[in-house]
């Protein structure tokens, strides 16, 4: 019954928003079509630091990976758009691997860090071979690269559809996810690591496989904002991109399926009203931060599941 | 005596100069409740601990069901079954009753899931409080669940640290039960300070004492032994 019930709300969710595009101007089309992929992007973070309780400060390499294996895949490789979404997530999911391996031998503080460093070691590797990546200034991919079965994914419409079918894939995904046994562990992984051992669960790989799983997502999201806008470069590399998803996730509700898209579109649209109103943009977002960790910890989902909405996955 | 399904030689753990657990040998014969008892800091929890891998050993080998586990990791000792259920209680407070139990009964594999879970639940009386977030259970209701994850693993060992610390009279009959209703299809062994619980429950007991076994025996001889009279009774 519950579980319908989430079921239902989800797929409303969805409805909306492919229902919201006639209605949206063009200008918010794009928005809400980046705002999508952004979402996948903090839904894959959730999925690491919401229910299985990893907190990195390295998820921008993972976003990275997924964001230049399209691009230069495409711009190098000669890799048409459908590959290059297909790269973007092996890519994610290799590389979160490959530090998962080394990173998750630590725990808590000492994680951060070690993440932190292994995104800003990725992040200077893509300035040094500035030659391939073309470093700050980025690689632009021409229309003709950004064609999907005929379709051309810079357009508004097409754009904003397969930026809806990423996402609604990687929400149901995520609702199978938490529901699933797995998802049971991953929870159990965040609440106390030393009782779900002495349940028989090895807390190394449970941790390594959501942290790959969250890559994948990224590296999803990235290959989509390569392909659907069509600019890869640096900055979306920077440690700014690991804090965003964070913010996102805090905002929505740590924890919840619904939180990340909620928390990507509500940020967005703060910092695009704010960027319009003042220069000091970034002192609102600031502030309503700490009134978030003041007042709703939990964030907005998470209050709610808290003051009686406990279906809430 | 029936087989042994656990046995210990040699095990020892040392905490800088305190010998926690010194050269202990100890056979656990299949289908038996046996008590450990002994004083505070006689090195009960270590030795448990030792024996679920939750610490390691300093020297000595243990053998499981004839295999040798001293290397293997605790969560791997658990899917070869042996369940620990901690002195203080250790639940996921923020979960759902029965996603605790589920979250043992899925690490057995049971399936379906459901009444593998409901069932250990109905074993310790929580069947109608499936839905309630654990945090919020009595005290003595908590203790029953952390019980209730251990018979969901369906242990071929069950290891009960202190199981009845903090519950009511009620509660320990409640508990008694349960515990007699595990053998002989599993083993038990029992850490526990009440002695009306290791007279009632176990067939034999080992007095650990300064981390080295002071004796092992029948309830009844070990209360005829002068030493751990002199050790642990105080007489």
């Amino acid at each position: 019954m519950r579980d319908m019930k989430a079921f239902f709300l989800h797929l409303a969710v969805l409805a909306a928003l492919l229902a919201a595009l006639p209605l949206l101007s063009a200008y918010h089309v794009t928005n809400v079509a980046k705002i999508m992929v952004l979402a996948v992007y903090a839904m894959g973070y959730n999925i690491a630091f919401g229910y299985t309780g990893l907190l990195s400060l390295g998820h921008a390499l993972f976003f990275a990976a997924g964001l230049y294996a399209a691009g230069m895949g495409i711009s190098q490789f000669g890799l048409g758009s459908a590959g290059a979404l297909v790269a973007g997530p092996v890519a994610g999911g290799l590389i979160a691997a490959a530090v998962g391996l080394l990173a998750l031998r630590t725990a808590g503080v000492a994680f951060m860090i070690v993440t932190l460093m292994f995104a800003q070691a990725g992040y200077l590797t893509v300035l040094y071979f500035v030659r391939y990546t073309r470093g700050d200034e980025g690689i632009v991919l021409d229309r003709a690269a950004r064609m999907l079965g005929g379709v051309d994914l810079s357009g508004d419409t097409p754009r904003y559809l397969l930026a809806f079918a990423l996402f609604a894939v990687a929400l149901l995904v995520n609702l199978a996810l938490v529901r699933s046994p797995f998802g049971r562990v991953m929870i159990a992984m965040r609440e106390n690591e030393a009782r779900s051992r002495m349940l028989g669960y090895n807390p190394y790989t449970v941790k390594l496989t959501a942290l790959v799983v969250s890559g994948v997502y990224a590296g999803a999201a990235g290959a989509a904002y390569a392909v659907l806008f069509g600019y890869v470069g640096a900055s979306l590399a920077s440690v700014q991109y690991s804090i965003l998803p964070l913010l996102y996730v805090l905002l929505g509700g740590a924890g919840t399926v619904l939180g990340p898209l909620l928390g990507a579109l509500l940020m967005f649209y703060l910092i695009d009203y704010a960027s319009s109103a003042t220069s000091a943009y970034q002192f609102i977002v600031g502030a309503v931060l700490v009134v978030l960790v003041l007042f709703a910890p939990k964030g907005i989902l998470g209050t709610l599941r808290e003051r009686g909405l406990r279906w809430l996955p | 005596m029936a087989a042994v399904i656990l046995e210990a030689r040699g095990l020892t753990r040392h905490f800088g100069g305190l010998k926690a657990v010194d050269r202990v040998d100890f056979d656990l014969a299949a289908g038996e409740i046996h008590a450990l008892i002994g004083p505070n800091g006689a090195g009960k929890t270590t030795f448990v601990s030792l024996l679920s891998g939750r610490i390691e050993a300093g020297a000595g080998r243990i053998l499981f069901e004839g295999r040798d586990i001293t290397r293997l990791p605790a969560h791997a000792r658990v899917r070869r079954g042996i369940a620990y259920t901690f002195q203080i209680t250790q639940i996921y407070a923020a979960l759902s009753v029965y996603d605790n139990v589920a979250l043992a009964a899925q690490s057995h594999g049971s399936h379906p899931l459901k009444p593998a879970a409901m069932e250990a639940l109905d074993r310790v009386g929580l069947t109608d409080r499936a839905g309630q977030i654990a945090g919020t259970l009595s005290y003595g209701h908590q203790r029953l669940l952390e019980v209730a994850m251990g018979l969901a693993l369906k242990p071929r060992l069950l290891i009960l640290d202190e199981p009845t610390q903090g519950l009511s009279q009620g509660e320990i009959e409640v508990f008694n039960g349960i515990v007699q209703s595990v053998v002989p299809a599993a083993t038990v062994l029992l850490i526990e300070h009440n002695m009306d619980v290791v007279m009632e429950l176990a067939q034999r007991i080992t007095v650990l004492n300064f981390g080295e076994v002071l004796a092992t025996g029948t309830p009844a001889e070990i209360r005829a032994n002068p030493a751990v009279q002199a050790a642990y009774l105080g007489a």
